[in-house]
């Protein structure tokens, strides 16, 4: 998001989902959308029997890449190399929007001058696909009239996350492929608010609204609304760094509230994670189970779940929807803002005297300068998109249409290919990499406690191509045990060509099998994303 | 240039349906332009987000000029077309037509909660009065009910092949995991193969469930509910899983959360679900869910204590950090699976609280 943001002044998804039928050329990466997104996914479906042309990149044969025109399994972590050579074909063919450049963006020449050496030949060694395919898919994306990129964590979960956004976000600017109808830029995010977490400024570097911590007119507003005299002017510190200084003797964190979030199994690098909360002097948890992080806490509060508050959350495509209550609160739980405005009361923190999720909502949009024409009242029927700049306004279901935020250029970026944070080596000689499958939803606190999911999906397999299972010794339906420098688990061999040779694939929603063991290899510099994407491992029968 | 005034009503197209002129765009049928006059014109085949399919004849319409019936579903509305939707010669062959349906369906009446459209065949049924045993013979579909997944059942006895199912799975979810075997008395809705849903490309998405007239595909979780005896309520909300964000309206039975069915005009999903949003809510009821606050004891297990006892000790455990590391020593993780809300006052807690922007949430796991 960061990468976006600082190319074309926002980091959210440019186009909204139901511009999804209406592409000609979709280019899809990094994203597994008929498992992860399967309703957006049913508009790209649609977008085909109209006759778009689809375009997938990604490692592994996912259902979309079995409707794609040209599937490219390119090896994990080289998406920067087949973005290069894609727009080095793009500039060499004359397929480039001269006048979209011309008129609305910056650093073109930079930019052209370095694609100069990127060749499909170049990317072919790199990402371990034949260059004319990296050819097509460059003219392709190159010719469309209406080009659409669709990406998920694919793309984002590496070292490279912010060079690899910022390789798409050049390709759609060098084809002018954005602010139209079926066009953009569109990140596909992860969880139902996470947008609007970001949204509300739970972010290290953003106050609600996305107004910078480093700016001096938003450290003054904030001071005086938070009434905070000694409020930091920058100095953020992300989730990552706050880790890795759990209990430490310098500038340590020792004591923290978590709300909903189960750290000790999505983070990476599970030790590493355990010890920090371990460390500290204070841990509060805020949930509606006793996960494995909740059984760290010190206190655990009970929180209502969803179907027992009142609430708002904002979609993929900005789109701010109220969540409503249907049944009471199990037990004593509460909702989370009565939660933490309990514990900030009792500390005398002040402007927490909040009544209803309506009260925090509305205190959100009086501070939020996208929301500012938004109130409990005016999104219950879901509307709009923000930003909404004023009461009256109608929304904003697509970005950057005749110019990008506050009149800046679109910004190219010179990016050049790195490889990821660990390569294959003697010692660990396969790719692994993660994801998400369609009937479990990240550490199945939730859907493992449905009744009928254990049908379809009841213990996580390895998925291992059947040659490569061969020539490891392994048997479909036996356990296999499979390392990185991290650690070893244990789990059952699955043999599948969805996978390709020499790259093995497990989700991360069953905690027995943990994968993230063994993830946690490196982070982006700029987003401090880890690269769960990546993970060299070595495997062998149990 | 400046357009001649007169040419924007000269060129506009006009029909007249019962009396009332209207005006269409080219391209739709006499049914669309019908329904905006809310003319109420009886369908088992339609869904209004599938191809217009024209196989169970209720739409059928009288239109000047044109000797036979026509269905309303599948003929585009022209210039200066005469039509009149319930005229009694028109009335009496829709009568006919259930009957014919009712006689070989086992059951008319079925329980609301085996989805969205199931009340469709038996409220058009009780309208015209067609549960009259007129005719007796043949029955066709042969229920399946040796198919054990638990969501949905495959009641065939109930199905009036009107292929609804088969279409939404095609059209809307582009899954073609159904299929249609044989034809006439024999029709049988099936998968590749006849196997199992699981075996086949199915994911479970539920729109076969809801799209269904009559309730021949049933929601098996929801009718578990059947016996409770209060009425069934609905709240509309947004699913809590994806960041799509489907309208879903989750279904209730007093205190009871009993199932969930697509909202048909949610804005981001226009009716669709997946197997999370229609089939994995229970979580919400589950008896592991925490009931009330929890202190750690010395022995590292937990005690259950009032929320003032555990809102002071959690409060007093962050006065205590600050006052021995100071006030950068605290840290907040939000989450970006609960609302807004939630998300708002973390960050407040700790911006308002310590000064600092020692805040984050899980979206860079």
């Amino acid at each position: 998001m960061a990468g976006l943001a600082a190319q074309i002044g926002r980091g959210a998804m440019s186009n909204p989902l139901a511009d999804m039928d209406k592409p000609d050329t979709i280019f899809a990466i990094g994203t597994n959308m008929t498992e992860c997104h399967p309703v957006a996914a049913t508009g790209l479906k649609k977008a085909l029997t109209k006759g778009a042309k689809l375009v997938v990149a990604d490692p592994r044969k996912t259902r979309l890449a079995e409707l794609a025109h040209l599937h490219l399994p390119i090896r994990v972590g080289s998406d920067v190399a087949l973005l290069l050579a894609m727009a080095h074909v793009i500039v060499r063919d004359g397929l480039a929007d001269e006048q979209f450049i011309a008129e609305r963006c910056a650093d073109y020449e930079e930019f052209q001058k370095h694609l100069k050496e990127f060749t499909p030949e170049w990317a072919s060694e790199i990402c371990e696909v034949p260059a004319a395919d990296i050819e097509t898919a460059g003219k392709l994306y190159g010719s469309a009239k209406l080009g659409a990129i669709y990406y998920t964590l694919g793309i984002t979960e590496h070292i490279c996350g912010v060079d690899n956004v910022q390789s798409l976000c050049n390709l759609a600017l060098l084809t002018g492929n954005l602010g139209k109808e079926g066009t953009g830029i569109n990140p596909m995010r992860g969880q139902n608010n996470i947008q609007g977490a970001g949204d509300c400024g739970a972010v290290p570097a953003n106050y609600p609204g996305f107004q910078p911590v480093a700016s001096a007119e938003s450290h003054e507003k904030f001071k005086a609304a938070y009434q905070q005299p000694d409020m930091d002017l920058g100095n953020p510190m992300t989730k990552v760094t706050a880790l890795n200084l759990c209990g430490a003797a310098e500038n340590g964190i020792h004591a923290m509230l978590i709300n909903g979030e189960n750290t000790v199994v999505t983070d990476p690098d599970k030790n590493h994670c355990e010890k920090a909360l371990k460390s500290l002097d204070h841990l509060v948890v805020v949930d509606i189970f006793l996960t494995e992080t909740a059984q760290m806490a010190d206190i655990v509060f009970p929180a209502s779940a969803w179907g027992e508050t009142d609430g708002v959350q904002a979609n993929t495509e900005r789109r701010v929807q109220r969540l409503r209550k249907a049944v009471p609160s199990y037990g004593d739980s509460k909702p989370d803002w009565w939660i933490i405005a309990g514990i900030a009361k009792e500390l005398g923190i002040p402007g927490f005297e909040f009544e209803s999720a309506k009260d925090v909502f509305n205190e959100l949009c009086s501070l939020s300068p996208i929301y500012k024409g938004l109130n409990w009242d005016n999104i219950g029927d879901g509307v709009y998109h923000w930003p909404v700049p004023e009461e009256g306004h109608p929304g904003t279901p697509r970005l950057h249409e005749n110019e990008f935020k506050d009149g800046m250029r679109g910004k190219f970026k010179v990016i050049g290919y790195r490889d990821p944070a660990e390569v294959i080596d003697d010692d660990y000689p396969v790719w692994l990499t993660t994801g998400r499958r369609l009937q479990a939803y990240h550490t199945r606190t939730q859907t493992g406690r449905a009744s009928g999911i254990d049908y379809l999906l009841s213990e996580e397999t390895l998925e291992i191509h059947p040659k490569d299972a061969e020539d490891w010794g392994l048997i479909d339906g036996t356990m296999a045990k499979m390392a990185s420098r991290r650690g070893e688990i244990e789990l059952k061999v699955e043999t599948t060509t969805r996978s390709p040779r020499g790259t093995v694939f497990t989700s991360f929603s069953f905690a027995d099998t943990n994968v993230n063991i063994l993830t946690g290899s490196g982070y982006d510099p700029i987003t401090q994303t880890a690269e769960l994407k990546v993970c060299p491992v070595r495997i062998r029968p149990s | 240039m400046i357009k001649d005034p007169s040419s924007a009503i000269v060129s506009q197209l006009a029909i007249t349906i019962d009396g009332q002129q209207t005006t269409f765009t080219e391209g739709e049928t006499i049914y669309q332009v019908a329904t905006r006059l809310k003319k109420n014109i009886p369908t088992l085949c339609y869904d209004d987000r599938l191809d217009a399919f024209g196989a169970c004849r209720l739409c059928v319409v009288e239109v000047e000029g044109i000797r036979n019936p026509v269905a309303s579903c599948t003929t585009k509305a022209n210039d200066g077309m005469v039509v009149k939707t319930a005229p009694p010669k028109i009335e009496k062959m829709r009568k006919t037509l259930l009957e014919m349906v009712a006689s070989e369906n086992r059951q008319i009446d079925v329980n609301p909660l085996r989805g969205l459209a199931s009340q469709e065949l038996s409220t058009l049924v009780n309208k015209y009065g067609a549960r009259n045993d007129r005719f007796k013979g043949a029955k066709s579909g042969t229920s399946n009910l040796k198919d054990e997944n638990p969501f949905i059942l495959r009641d065939y006895e109930q199905c009036i092949s009107c292929y609804r199912c088969v279409r939404v799975c095609a059209e809307q979810e582009g899954d073609y995991a159904i299929t249609v075997a044989n034809r006439g008395f024999h029709t049988q809705i099936t998968t590749e193969f006849d196997s199992d849903l699981r075996d086949s490309d199915c994911t479970f998405c539920g729109q076969c469930i809801q799209t269904c007239p009559t309730g021949a595909l049933a929601d098996k979780k929801a009718i578990r509910a059947e016996t409770l005896s209060e009425p069934v309520k609905k709240t509309r909300t947004v699913c809590p899983y994806c960041a799509v964000g489907c309208s879903i309206d989750l279904m209730t039975k007093g205190d009871k959360i009993v199932g969930a069915q697509p909202a048909m005009d949610g804005p981001a999903n226009k009716g669709a679900l997946c197997i999370k949003g229609q089939f994995t809510y229970d979580f919400i009821q589950h008896e592991d869910r925490l009931r009330k606050p929890l202190i750690k004891q010395a022995d590292g297990t937990f005690k259950e204590v009032e929320w003032d006892e555990a809102l002071k000790k959690a409060a007093e455990g962050f006065a205590k950090a600050k006052a021995k590391y100071g006030r950068h020593s605290i840290y907040g993780i939000a989450s970006g699976r609960a609302p807004h809300e939630a998300a708002y006052s973390m960050q407040k807690f700790i911006r308002a609280g310590f000064g600092s922007h020692h805040i984050d949430n899980c979206s860079r796991a």
